[in-house]
Protein backbone atom coordinates (compact mmCIF):
# COMPACT_ATOMS: atom_id res chain seq x y z
CA UNK A 1 0.00 0.00 0.00
CA UNK A 2 0.99 3.69 -0.66
CA UNK A 3 2.05 6.58 0.84
CA UNK A 4 -0.47 8.09 -1.60
CA UNK A 5 -3.62 6.40 -0.56
CA UNK A 6 -3.61 9.17 2.20
CA UNK A 7 -5.79 12.52 2.12
CA UNK A 8 -3.31 15.37 1.87
CA UNK A 9 -4.62 16.28 4.98
CA UNK A 10 -3.21 12.89 6.54
CA UNK A 11 0.11 13.61 4.88
CA UNK A 12 0.71 16.78 6.35
CA UNK A 13 0.33 15.49 9.80
CA UNK A 14 2.80 12.93 8.97
CA UNK A 15 5.22 15.53 7.32
CA UNK A 16 4.79 17.49 10.65
CA UNK A 17 5.72 14.42 12.82
CA UNK A 18 8.60 14.07 10.54
CA UNK A 19 7.81 10.24 9.71
CA UNK A 20 7.83 11.21 6.22
CA UNK A 21 10.28 13.71 4.33
CA UNK A 22 8.92 15.85 1.76
CA UNK A 23 11.60 14.30 -0.62
CA UNK A 24 10.72 10.96 0.34
CA UNK A 25 6.92 11.60 -0.87
CA UNK A 26 8.28 12.96 -3.97
CA UNK A 27 10.42 9.64 -4.67
CA UNK A 28 7.48 7.57 -3.56
CA UNK A 29 5.11 9.34 -6.70
CA UNK A 30 8.72 9.07 -9.07
CA UNK A 31 8.69 5.47 -8.11
CA UNK A 32 5.39 5.09 -8.58
CA UNK A 33 5.60 6.62 -12.16
CA UNK A 34 8.64 4.53 -13.19
CA UNK A 35 6.65 1.01 -11.94
CA UNK A 36 2.87 1.78 -13.17
CA UNK A 37 3.36 4.71 -16.23
CA UNK A 38 4.83 2.10 -18.52
CA UNK A 39 1.00 0.63 -18.66
CA UNK A 40 -0.81 3.55 -18.13
CA UNK A 41 1.12 6.18 -20.12
CA UNK A 42 -0.49 9.17 -18.62
CA UNK A 43 3.56 11.53 -18.51
CA UNK A 44 4.85 12.75 -21.39
CA UNK A 45 7.38 14.55 -18.87
CA UNK A 46 9.09 13.72 -15.87
CA UNK A 47 10.24 16.28 -14.34
CA UNK A 48 12.39 13.81 -11.72
CA UNK A 49 15.98 15.99 -11.06
CA UNK A 50 14.12 19.47 -10.70
CA UNK A 51 11.17 17.65 -8.41
CA UNK A 52 13.61 16.01 -6.33
CA UNK A 53 15.62 19.53 -5.91
CA UNK A 54 12.18 21.08 -5.33
CA UNK A 55 11.54 18.29 -2.24
CA UNK A 56 15.18 19.18 -0.36
CA UNK A 57 14.70 22.35 -0.44
CA UNK A 58 10.97 22.15 1.18
CA UNK A 59 12.31 19.95 3.49
CA UNK A 60 14.17 22.85 4.85
CA UNK A 61 11.40 24.94 5.33
CA UNK A 62 10.58 25.48 9.00
CA UNK A 63 7.08 24.09 10.23
CA UNK A 64 5.07 26.93 10.63
CA UNK A 65 3.57 28.54 7.66
CA UNK A 66 3.63 25.81 5.56
CA UNK A 67 0.15 25.35 4.11
CA UNK A 68 -2.11 22.03 3.75
CA UNK A 69 -0.48 21.00 0.69
CA UNK A 70 2.69 21.79 1.15
CA UNK A 71 5.26 19.01 0.46
CA UNK A 72 2.44 17.14 -1.83
CA UNK A 73 3.37 15.77 -5.55
CA UNK A 74 1.12 16.80 -8.33
CA UNK A 75 1.28 16.58 -12.23
CA UNK A 76 -0.33 19.25 -14.54
CA UNK A 77 -1.89 18.92 -17.78
CA UNK A 78 0.09 19.90 -21.02
CA UNK A 79 -1.43 22.98 -21.67
CA UNK A 80 -0.74 24.83 -18.77
CA UNK A 81 2.78 26.13 -19.55
CA UNK A 82 5.82 25.68 -17.11
CA UNK A 83 8.74 27.88 -16.83
CA UNK A 84 11.85 25.91 -18.47
CA UNK A 85 9.88 22.68 -18.79
CA UNK A 86 8.05 21.74 -22.01
CA UNK A 87 4.60 22.32 -22.93
CA UNK A 88 3.53 20.02 -26.02
CA UNK A 89 -0.31 20.65 -25.84
CA UNK A 90 -0.45 17.54 -27.44
CA UNK A 91 0.69 18.24 -30.26
CA UNK A 92 3.40 18.25 -32.49
CA UNK A 93 3.13 22.12 -33.09
CA UNK A 94 4.59 22.62 -29.89
CA UNK A 95 6.64 19.29 -29.51
CA UNK A 96 9.56 21.69 -28.50
CA UNK A 97 8.05 24.45 -26.98
CA UNK A 98 9.72 25.35 -23.61
CA UNK A 99 7.91 28.32 -22.24
CA UNK A 100 9.99 31.20 -20.34
CA UNK A 101 7.09 31.96 -17.95
CA UNK A 102 4.65 29.81 -15.24
CA UNK A 103 1.02 30.14 -15.79
CA UNK A 104 -0.68 31.58 -12.95
CA UNK A 105 -1.69 28.62 -11.32
CA UNK A 106 1.61 27.10 -11.61
CA UNK A 107 3.24 30.39 -9.44
CA UNK A 108 -0.25 29.01 -6.87
CA UNK A 109 1.06 26.09 -6.33
CA UNK A 110 4.71 26.80 -6.01
CA UNK A 111 3.73 29.34 -3.42
CA UNK A 112 1.29 26.67 -1.79
CA UNK A 113 4.64 24.28 -1.34
CA UNK A 114 3.46 21.63 -4.64
CA UNK A 115 6.33 19.36 -6.15
CA UNK A 116 5.17 19.16 -9.72
CA UNK A 117 6.56 15.61 -10.87
CA UNK A 118 5.40 15.78 -14.52
CA UNK A 119 3.10 17.12 -17.25
CA UNK A 120 0.56 14.67 -18.61
CA UNK A 121 -1.18 13.44 -21.61
CA UNK A 122 -4.11 14.84 -23.18
CA UNK A 123 -5.72 15.21 -26.97
CA UNK A 124 -3.93 17.60 -29.07
CA UNK A 125 -4.92 20.96 -27.89
CA UNK A 126 -7.69 19.70 -25.56
CA UNK A 127 -10.15 18.59 -28.21
CA UNK A 128 -11.07 15.40 -27.67
CA UNK A 129 -12.60 12.91 -25.12
CA UNK A 130 -10.76 10.11 -25.82
CA UNK A 131 -7.30 11.15 -24.88
CA UNK A 132 -6.57 8.99 -28.25
CA UNK A 133 -6.40 12.59 -30.31
CA UNK A 134 -2.64 12.89 -28.93
CA UNK A 135 0.67 12.93 -31.04
CA UNK A 136 2.33 11.52 -28.94
CA UNK A 137 1.25 8.21 -27.00
CA UNK A 138 -2.00 6.45 -26.10
CA UNK A 139 -3.04 6.85 -22.59
CA UNK A 140 -5.07 3.89 -20.68
CA UNK A 141 -7.64 3.51 -18.21
CA UNK A 142 -6.11 1.87 -15.23
CA UNK A 143 -9.23 0.22 -14.35
CA UNK A 144 -8.93 -1.94 -17.60
CA UNK A 145 -5.75 -0.89 -20.08
CA UNK A 146 -8.10 -1.90 -23.57
CA UNK A 147 -10.22 1.33 -22.43
CA UNK A 148 -10.10 4.96 -22.78
CA UNK A 149 -8.85 7.13 -19.89
CA UNK A 150 -11.67 9.49 -21.64
CA UNK A 151 -10.24 12.96 -22.11
CA UNK A 152 -9.45 15.77 -22.89
CA UNK A 153 -7.55 15.31 -19.89
CA UNK A 154 -7.03 11.47 -19.89
CA UNK A 155 -3.23 12.09 -18.37
CA UNK A 156 -4.21 13.46 -14.99
CA UNK A 157 -6.98 11.48 -14.66
CA UNK A 158 -5.18 8.04 -15.55
CA UNK A 159 -2.70 9.73 -13.29
CA UNK A 160 -4.55 9.77 -10.25
CA UNK A 161 -6.54 6.83 -10.69
CA UNK A 162 -3.61 4.57 -10.89
CA UNK A 163 -2.15 6.38 -7.95
CA UNK A 164 1.02 8.02 -9.59
CA UNK A 165 0.12 10.94 -8.17
CA UNK A 166 -2.61 12.54 -5.81
CA UNK A 167 -3.07 15.45 -7.29
CA UNK A 168 -3.45 16.72 -11.04
CA UNK A 169 -4.21 19.92 -12.79
CA UNK A 170 -6.80 19.18 -15.54
CA UNK A 171 -8.94 22.01 -18.22
CA UNK A 172 -12.66 21.45 -19.01
CA UNK A 173 -13.95 23.55 -21.74
CA UNK A 174 -16.68 21.07 -22.46
CA UNK A 175 -16.49 18.14 -19.97
CA UNK A 176 -12.62 17.63 -20.36
CA UNK A 177 -11.85 17.40 -16.62
CA UNK A 178 -15.48 15.64 -15.33
CA UNK A 179 -15.46 13.09 -17.93
CA UNK A 180 -12.11 11.48 -17.99
CA UNK A 181 -12.68 11.63 -13.74
CA UNK A 182 -15.83 9.86 -14.26
CA UNK A 183 -14.34 7.34 -16.46
CA UNK A 184 -11.21 6.80 -14.12
CA UNK A 185 -13.10 6.88 -10.80
CA UNK A 186 -11.58 10.01 -9.66
CA UNK A 187 -12.69 13.64 -8.54
CA UNK A 188 -12.78 16.09 -10.85
CA UNK A 189 -14.06 19.61 -10.55
CA UNK A 190 -15.13 22.47 -13.22
CA UNK A 191 -14.99 25.46 -10.95
CA UNK A 192 -17.11 28.79 -12.39
CA UNK A 193 -15.83 29.97 -15.25
CA UNK A 194 -13.34 33.33 -13.76
CA UNK A 195 -12.82 31.45 -10.53
CA UNK A 196 -9.24 30.21 -11.58
CA UNK A 197 -7.07 32.27 -14.00
CA UNK A 198 -6.09 30.91 -17.45
CA UNK A 199 -3.09 33.09 -18.25
CA UNK A 200 -0.55 30.17 -18.82
CA UNK A 201 -3.57 27.41 -20.07
CA UNK A 202 -2.91 27.19 -23.98
CA UNK A 203 -6.28 28.45 -24.97
CA UNK A 204 -9.11 26.75 -26.50
CA UNK A 205 -12.58 28.18 -26.70
CA UNK A 206 -11.70 31.43 -24.71
CA UNK A 207 -14.72 32.32 -23.52
CA UNK A 208 -15.78 28.32 -22.18
CA UNK A 209 -11.65 27.35 -21.01
CA UNK A 210 -11.33 26.88 -17.06
CA UNK A 211 -8.33 24.72 -15.30
CA UNK A 212 -9.82 22.57 -12.98
CA UNK A 213 -8.48 19.89 -10.54
CA UNK A 214 -8.47 15.96 -10.16
CA UNK A 215 -7.82 13.85 -6.68
CA UNK A 216 -8.99 10.94 -5.37
CA UNK A 217 -11.12 12.54 -2.88
CA UNK A 218 -13.23 15.65 -2.30
CA UNK A 219 -11.18 17.70 0.70
CA UNK A 220 -8.33 17.12 -1.56
CA UNK A 221 -9.78 18.74 -4.24
CA UNK A 222 -11.02 21.68 -1.88
CA UNK A 223 -7.97 22.54 -0.88
CA UNK A 224 -6.76 22.27 -4.26
CA UNK A 225 -9.34 24.71 -5.68
CA UNK A 226 -8.86 26.96 -2.83
CA UNK A 227 -5.06 26.72 -3.93
CA UNK A 228 -5.49 28.43 -7.51
CA UNK A 229 -8.35 30.12 -7.70
CA UNK A 230 -8.40 34.31 -7.38
CA UNK A 231 -8.82 37.00 -9.43
CA UNK A 232 -5.49 37.66 -11.32
CA UNK A 233 -4.58 41.09 -12.80
CA UNK A 234 -3.09 38.91 -15.56
CA UNK A 235 -6.46 37.12 -16.64
CA UNK A 236 -9.30 40.52 -16.98
CA UNK A 237 -11.80 37.60 -17.03
CA UNK A 238 -11.18 36.17 -13.71
CA UNK A 239 -13.84 37.27 -10.98
CA UNK A 240 -13.20 39.46 -8.02
CA UNK A 241 -15.81 37.49 -5.96
CA UNK A 242 -14.11 36.42 -2.69
CA UNK A 243 -12.91 32.91 -2.75
CA UNK A 244 -14.01 30.58 0.20
CA UNK A 245 -12.57 28.16 2.23
CA UNK A 246 -14.13 25.59 0.51
CA UNK A 247 -12.98 22.84 2.95
CA UNK A 248 -14.51 24.59 5.21
CA UNK A 249 -17.61 23.74 3.04
CA UNK A 250 -17.29 20.04 4.20
CA UNK A 251 -19.82 19.93 6.91
CA UNK A 252 -21.56 17.25 5.88
CA UNK A 253 -24.92 18.26 6.29
CA UNK A 254 -27.57 17.94 3.36
CA UNK A 255 -30.65 18.78 5.38
CA UNK A 256 -32.81 20.18 3.55
CA UNK A 257 -31.20 20.33 0.13
CA UNK A 258 -33.21 20.83 -2.89
CA UNK A 259 -32.00 18.46 -5.47
CA UNK A 260 -33.26 19.25 -8.86
CA UNK A 261 -32.33 16.16 -11.40
CA UNK A 262 -33.26 17.43 -15.66
CA UNK A 263 -35.72 14.41 -17.27
CA UNK A 264 -32.94 15.09 -19.66
CA UNK A 265 -29.86 13.64 -18.17
CA UNK A 266 -31.49 10.20 -17.34
CA UNK A 267 -32.79 9.92 -20.91
CA UNK A 268 -32.78 6.95 -23.35
CA UNK A 269 -29.66 8.18 -24.51
CA UNK A 270 -28.11 6.88 -20.61
CA UNK A 271 -26.81 3.85 -20.19
CA UNK A 272 -28.95 2.03 -17.93
CA UNK A 273 -26.38 0.89 -15.17
CA UNK A 274 -25.41 4.66 -15.07
CA UNK A 275 -28.87 5.88 -14.62
CA UNK A 276 -29.42 3.17 -11.83
CA UNK A 277 -26.19 3.99 -9.91
CA UNK A 278 -27.49 7.81 -10.16
CA UNK A 279 -30.73 6.76 -8.97
CA UNK A 280 -29.06 4.83 -6.15
CA UNK A 281 -27.08 8.39 -5.72
CA UNK A 282 -29.76 10.39 -4.70
CA UNK A 283 -31.52 7.54 -2.35
CA UNK A 284 -28.20 8.16 -0.59
CA UNK A 285 -28.36 11.90 -0.39
CA UNK A 286 -32.48 11.48 0.63
CA UNK A 287 -31.56 9.13 3.10
CA UNK A 288 -29.70 12.10 4.53
CA UNK A 289 -32.10 14.58 4.98
CA UNK A 290 -31.74 15.85 0.90
CA UNK A 291 -35.00 16.27 -1.33
CA UNK A 292 -34.99 15.46 -4.84
CA UNK A 293 -37.86 16.50 -7.62
CA UNK A 294 -37.21 15.66 -11.43
CA UNK A 295 -36.58 18.61 -13.72
CA UNK A 296 -36.71 19.33 -17.01
CA UNK A 297 -33.45 21.89 -19.11
CA UNK A 298 -35.44 21.81 -22.36
CA UNK A 299 -32.74 23.49 -24.89
CA UNK A 300 -30.30 20.91 -23.02
CA UNK A 301 -30.65 18.85 -26.39
CA UNK A 302 -28.78 21.74 -28.42
CA UNK A 303 -25.98 22.12 -26.02
CA UNK A 304 -23.77 19.53 -28.12
CA UNK A 305 -24.38 21.34 -31.92
CA UNK A 306 -24.51 25.03 -30.09
CA UNK A 307 -21.31 24.05 -28.13
CA UNK A 308 -19.40 22.73 -31.17
CA UNK A 309 -20.29 26.09 -33.74
CA UNK A 310 -18.75 28.26 -30.81
CA UNK A 311 -15.79 26.22 -29.41
CA UNK A 312 -14.30 25.79 -32.80
CA UNK A 313 -15.12 29.72 -33.72
CA UNK A 314 -13.23 30.47 -30.76
CA UNK A 315 -10.66 28.03 -31.33
CA UNK A 316 -10.17 29.30 -35.11
CA UNK A 317 -9.56 32.34 -33.67
CA UNK A 318 -7.09 31.34 -31.13
CA UNK A 319 -4.63 29.09 -33.03
CA UNK A 320 -4.48 31.45 -35.33
CA UNK A 321 -1.23 32.57 -33.45
CA UNK A 322 0.43 29.45 -34.58
CA UNK A 323 2.04 31.13 -37.66
CA UNK A 324 5.51 29.14 -36.83
CA UNK A 325 7.64 32.16 -36.40
CA UNK A 326 7.55 33.03 -32.96
CA UNK A 327 7.22 29.27 -30.93
CA UNK A 328 6.26 26.54 -32.66
CA UNK A 329 6.64 24.09 -35.44
CA UNK A 330 8.71 25.22 -38.06
CA UNK A 331 9.77 23.59 -41.39
CA UNK A 332 13.51 24.37 -41.98
CA UNK A 333 13.13 25.02 -45.78
CA UNK A 334 10.04 27.28 -46.61
CA UNK A 335 10.72 30.08 -49.43
CA UNK A 336 8.75 32.41 -48.52
CA UNK A 337 6.49 33.60 -45.58
CA UNK A 338 3.14 32.61 -47.04
CA UNK A 339 4.95 29.33 -47.41
CA UNK A 340 6.06 29.44 -44.26
CA UNK A 341 2.79 29.66 -42.37
CA UNK A 342 1.19 27.06 -44.54
CA UNK A 343 3.52 24.50 -43.48
CA UNK A 344 3.85 25.44 -40.18
CA UNK A 345 0.40 24.99 -39.79
CA UNK A 346 -0.16 22.33 -42.14
CA UNK A 347 2.71 19.80 -40.71
CA UNK A 348 2.06 21.06 -37.26
CA UNK A 349 -1.77 20.55 -36.40
CA UNK A 350 -3.32 17.28 -36.33
CA UNK A 351 -6.43 15.67 -37.88
CA UNK A 352 -9.12 16.74 -35.79
CA UNK A 353 -7.76 20.29 -34.80
CA UNK A 354 -7.67 21.37 -38.53
CA UNK A 355 -11.48 19.93 -38.73
CA UNK A 356 -12.14 22.26 -35.88
CA UNK A 357 -10.04 25.08 -37.54
CA UNK A 358 -12.22 24.66 -40.71
CA UNK A 359 -15.16 24.56 -38.83
CA UNK A 360 -14.86 27.40 -36.81
CA UNK A 361 -13.84 29.15 -40.11
CA UNK A 362 -16.82 28.50 -41.75
CA UNK A 363 -18.72 29.39 -38.98
CA UNK A 364 -17.35 32.99 -38.61
CA UNK A 365 -17.55 33.63 -42.19
CA UNK A 366 -18.92 36.11 -43.16
CA UNK A 367 -22.08 34.23 -45.04
CA UNK A 368 -22.30 31.71 -42.02
CA UNK A 369 -21.54 34.28 -38.87
CA UNK A 370 -25.37 34.88 -38.16
CA UNK A 371 -26.73 31.55 -38.59
CA UNK A 372 -23.96 29.56 -37.19
CA UNK A 373 -22.15 32.06 -34.84
CA UNK A 374 -24.60 34.59 -33.26
CA UNK A 375 -27.47 31.69 -33.56
CA UNK A 376 -25.34 29.64 -31.27
CA UNK A 377 -24.63 32.42 -29.06
CA UNK A 378 -28.52 32.82 -28.61
CA UNK A 379 -29.19 29.56 -27.78
CA UNK A 380 -26.43 29.57 -25.48
CA UNK A 381 -28.40 31.95 -23.96
CA UNK A 382 -31.29 30.05 -23.34
CA UNK A 383 -29.19 27.12 -22.14
CA UNK A 384 -27.86 29.02 -19.63
CA UNK A 385 -31.12 30.78 -18.55
CA UNK A 386 -32.64 27.19 -18.35
CA UNK A 387 -29.87 26.65 -15.28
CA UNK A 388 -30.73 30.09 -13.77
CA UNK A 389 -34.37 29.44 -13.37
CA UNK A 390 -33.72 25.99 -12.15
CA UNK A 391 -31.71 27.47 -9.35
CA UNK A 392 -34.25 29.77 -8.38
CA UNK A 393 -35.61 27.02 -6.74
CA UNK A 394 -32.52 24.59 -6.71
CA UNK A 395 -29.54 24.51 -4.32
CA UNK A 396 -27.53 22.16 -7.06
CA UNK A 397 -28.88 19.73 -10.15
CA UNK A 398 -27.51 16.04 -10.25
CA UNK A 399 -27.16 13.72 -13.02
CA UNK A 400 -24.91 11.60 -14.55
CA UNK A 401 -21.12 13.14 -15.71
CA UNK A 402 -21.28 10.53 -18.58
CA UNK A 403 -23.89 8.64 -20.72
CA UNK A 404 -21.84 5.47 -20.39
CA UNK A 405 -18.40 4.32 -18.79
CA UNK A 406 -15.06 4.27 -20.45
CA UNK A 407 -15.54 3.24 -24.42
CA UNK A 408 -12.51 1.14 -25.48
CA UNK A 409 -10.26 2.33 -27.51
CA UNK A 410 -10.47 2.71 -30.86
CA UNK A 411 -14.51 1.83 -30.22
CA UNK A 412 -15.61 5.64 -31.43
CA UNK A 413 -12.23 7.33 -32.70
CA UNK A 414 -13.92 7.33 -36.19
CA UNK A 415 -17.43 8.10 -34.75
CA UNK A 416 -17.55 11.97 -33.95
CA UNK A 417 -20.56 12.68 -34.24
CA UNK A 418 -21.25 9.78 -31.60
CA UNK A 419 -18.53 11.19 -29.44
CA UNK A 420 -19.68 14.55 -29.84
CA UNK A 421 -23.54 13.65 -28.91
CA UNK A 422 -21.89 12.13 -25.64
CA UNK A 423 -20.72 15.45 -24.90
CA UNK A 424 -24.71 16.75 -23.94
CA UNK A 425 -24.19 15.42 -20.21
CA UNK A 426 -20.83 17.85 -19.57
CA UNK A 427 -20.98 20.85 -22.50
CA UNK A 428 -24.31 22.54 -21.42
CA UNK A 429 -22.10 23.49 -17.68
CA UNK A 430 -19.34 25.55 -19.39
CA UNK A 431 -22.09 27.45 -21.86
CA UNK A 432 -23.67 28.33 -18.71
CA UNK A 433 -20.46 28.76 -16.96
CA UNK A 434 -21.11 27.03 -13.71
CA UNK A 435 -19.77 24.76 -11.41
CA UNK A 436 -19.85 21.03 -11.21
CA UNK A 437 -18.19 18.02 -10.27
CA UNK A 438 -17.83 14.31 -10.90
CA UNK A 439 -17.15 11.66 -7.93
CA UNK A 440 -17.43 8.08 -8.14
CA UNK A 441 -20.82 6.47 -7.83
CA UNK A 442 -20.66 2.79 -8.64
CA UNK A 443 -19.11 0.17 -11.31
CA UNK A 444 -20.08 -1.82 -14.47
CA UNK A 445 -18.14 -4.43 -15.68
CA UNK A 446 -14.93 -3.20 -13.68
CA UNK A 447 -15.37 0.43 -14.99
CA UNK A 448 -16.22 3.66 -13.02
CA UNK A 449 -19.22 5.32 -12.92
CA UNK A 450 -19.31 9.37 -12.38
CA UNK A 451 -22.29 11.60 -10.35
CA UNK A 452 -21.67 15.08 -11.72
CA UNK A 453 -23.12 17.65 -9.41
CA UNK A 454 -24.02 21.27 -10.65
CA UNK A 455 -23.93 24.16 -8.63
CA UNK A 456 -24.49 27.88 -8.99
CA UNK A 457 -22.11 30.22 -10.02
CA UNK A 458 -19.51 30.82 -7.68
CA UNK A 459 -21.17 28.35 -5.41
CA UNK A 460 -18.68 25.45 -5.38
CA UNK A 461 -19.18 25.22 -1.81
CA UNK A 462 -22.06 23.73 -2.04
CA UNK A 463 -21.22 21.20 -4.89
CA UNK A 464 -18.20 20.36 -2.56
CA UNK A 465 -20.65 20.00 0.59
CA UNK A 466 -22.89 18.12 -1.35
CA UNK A 467 -19.97 15.65 -3.01
CA UNK A 468 -18.39 15.10 0.25
CA UNK A 469 -21.44 14.18 1.86
CA UNK A 470 -22.08 11.79 -0.50
CA UNK A 471 -18.54 10.53 -0.68
CA UNK A 472 -18.62 9.43 3.53
CA UNK A 473 -21.86 8.25 2.75
CA UNK A 474 -20.38 5.73 0.45
CA UNK A 475 -17.68 3.63 -0.23
CA UNK A 476 -16.54 4.04 -4.24
CA UNK A 477 -13.98 6.75 -3.51
CA UNK A 478 -11.79 4.01 -1.82
CA UNK A 479 -11.47 1.32 -4.67
CA UNK A 480 -8.38 0.89 -6.48
CA UNK A 481 -7.51 -0.86 -9.49
CA UNK A 482 -5.76 -4.05 -9.77
CA UNK A 483 -2.87 -1.61 -11.31
CA UNK A 484 -2.18 0.45 -8.55
CA UNK A 485 -0.40 -2.30 -6.64
CA UNK A 486 1.67 -2.48 -9.82
CA UNK A 487 2.49 -5.72 -12.01
CA UNK B 1 -28.24 19.24 -45.26
CA UNK B 2 -25.57 21.75 -46.94
CA UNK B 3 -23.24 19.46 -48.93
CA UNK B 4 -19.77 21.00 -48.45
CA UNK B 5 -17.41 20.54 -51.66
CA UNK B 6 -13.69 19.87 -51.55
CA UNK B 7 -14.02 23.04 -53.21
CA UNK B 8 -15.44 24.78 -50.20
CA UNK B 9 -12.89 22.76 -47.72
CA UNK B 10 -9.88 24.84 -50.02
CA UNK B 11 -12.04 28.01 -50.27
CA UNK B 12 -11.87 28.23 -46.44
CA UNK B 13 -8.65 26.55 -45.72
CA UNK B 14 -7.17 30.02 -47.57
CA UNK B 15 -8.47 31.34 -44.88
CA UNK B 16 -7.27 29.08 -42.01
CA UNK B 17 -3.88 28.87 -43.98
CA UNK B 18 -4.28 25.36 -44.22
CA UNK B 19 -3.02 23.46 -47.07
CA UNK B 20 -4.13 19.39 -48.00
CA UNK B 21 -3.50 16.82 -50.36
CA UNK B 22 -6.58 16.05 -52.21
CA UNK B 23 -7.82 12.86 -50.19
CA UNK B 24 -7.64 15.12 -47.23
CA UNK B 25 -10.05 17.68 -48.81
CA UNK B 26 -12.05 15.28 -49.73
CA UNK B 27 -12.33 13.79 -46.25
CA UNK B 28 -12.80 17.42 -44.89
CA UNK B 29 -15.62 17.81 -47.36
CA UNK B 30 -17.61 14.60 -45.73
CA UNK B 31 -16.73 15.51 -42.54
CA UNK B 32 -17.94 19.16 -42.26
CA UNK B 33 -20.53 18.16 -43.88
CA UNK B 34 -21.71 16.03 -41.35
CA UNK B 35 -20.86 18.79 -38.92
CA UNK B 36 -23.28 21.17 -40.54
CA UNK B 37 -25.66 18.57 -40.33
CA UNK B 38 -25.00 18.36 -36.59
CA UNK B 39 -25.86 21.93 -35.97
CA UNK B 40 -28.94 22.06 -38.46
CA UNK B 41 -30.95 21.02 -34.95
CA UNK B 42 -30.25 25.41 -34.58
CA UNK B 43 -32.31 26.10 -37.09
CA UNK B 44 -35.54 24.98 -35.15
CA UNK B 45 -34.68 27.22 -31.75
CA UNK B 46 -36.97 30.27 -31.35
CA UNK B 47 -34.00 32.94 -30.79
CA UNK B 48 -35.97 36.37 -32.22
CA UNK B 49 -36.58 38.23 -29.20
CA UNK B 50 -32.92 36.37 -27.51
CA UNK B 51 -29.53 38.55 -27.41
CA UNK B 52 -26.35 36.81 -28.30
CA UNK B 53 -24.34 35.51 -24.89
CA UNK B 54 -20.74 36.67 -25.59
CA UNK B 55 -19.67 35.51 -22.39
CA UNK B 56 -20.46 33.74 -19.28
CA UNK B 57 -19.86 36.42 -16.67
CA UNK B 58 -21.19 40.27 -17.01
CA UNK B 59 -17.83 41.82 -16.39
CA UNK B 60 -17.72 45.18 -18.20
CA UNK B 61 -14.33 47.10 -19.13
CA UNK B 62 -12.26 45.09 -16.47
CA UNK B 63 -8.80 47.99 -16.51
CA UNK B 64 -5.91 48.54 -14.68
CA UNK B 65 -3.24 51.64 -14.20
CA UNK B 66 -0.96 52.08 -17.06
CA UNK B 67 2.09 50.99 -15.83
CA UNK B 68 5.09 49.67 -17.25
CA UNK B 69 6.48 46.36 -15.58
CA UNK B 70 9.86 44.96 -16.48
CA UNK B 71 7.83 41.13 -16.65
CA UNK B 72 10.15 39.23 -19.15
CA UNK B 73 13.67 40.37 -20.75
CA UNK B 74 13.96 39.98 -24.38
CA UNK B 75 16.94 37.62 -24.06
CA UNK B 76 14.19 35.33 -22.11
CA UNK B 77 11.49 35.87 -24.51
CA UNK B 78 13.69 34.68 -27.53
CA UNK B 79 14.69 31.26 -26.37
CA UNK B 80 11.35 29.48 -27.91
CA UNK B 81 12.36 31.57 -31.20
CA UNK B 82 13.48 28.86 -34.06
CA UNK B 83 15.85 32.15 -35.72
CA UNK B 84 16.39 35.61 -34.46
CA UNK B 85 19.32 38.15 -34.73
CA UNK B 86 20.41 41.37 -32.64
CA UNK B 87 17.21 40.55 -30.97
CA UNK B 88 14.68 40.67 -33.75
CA UNK B 89 12.75 37.82 -35.47
CA UNK B 90 14.08 36.32 -38.84
CA UNK B 91 11.22 35.30 -41.34
CA UNK B 92 11.93 34.35 -44.75
CA UNK B 93 12.17 36.66 -47.40
CA UNK B 94 8.86 38.26 -48.67
CA UNK B 95 9.74 39.67 -51.77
Amino acid sequence: MTLLTKTATELQSLLHKKEVSVKELTKESLTRIAKIDGDVQAFLTITDDEALARAEQLDNQPLEGRGPLFGLPIGLKDNIVTKDVVTTCGSKMLEDFVPVYDATVVEKLNAAGMVTVGKLNMDEFAMGSTTERSAFKQTHNPWNLKHVPGGSSGGPAAAVAAGEVPFALGSDTGGSVRQPAAFCGVVGMKPTYGRVSRFGLVAFASSLDQIGPITRNVEDNALLLSAIAGVDPKDSSTSPNEVPDFKAALTGDVKGLKIGVPKEYLSDGVAEEVKNAVKEALNVLVSLGAEWEEVTLPHVKYASPTYYVISSSEASSNLSRFDGIRYGYRPEDAKNLEELYLRSRSEGFGDEVKKRILYGTYALSADHHKDLYVKAQKVRALIAQDFANLFEKYDVIIGPSSATTAYEMGQLINNPLTLYANDVLTVPINLAGVPAISVPCGFADGLPIGLQIIGKHFDEATVYRVAHAYEQATDFHTSTPDIWEGK
Amino acid sequence: MTQFTKDDVYYFAKFARLAMTDSEAESYASRLSDMIGFADALKEVDTENVGPMTHPLKLINVLREDIPTDRLDREEMLKSVKEHEAGMIKVPNIL
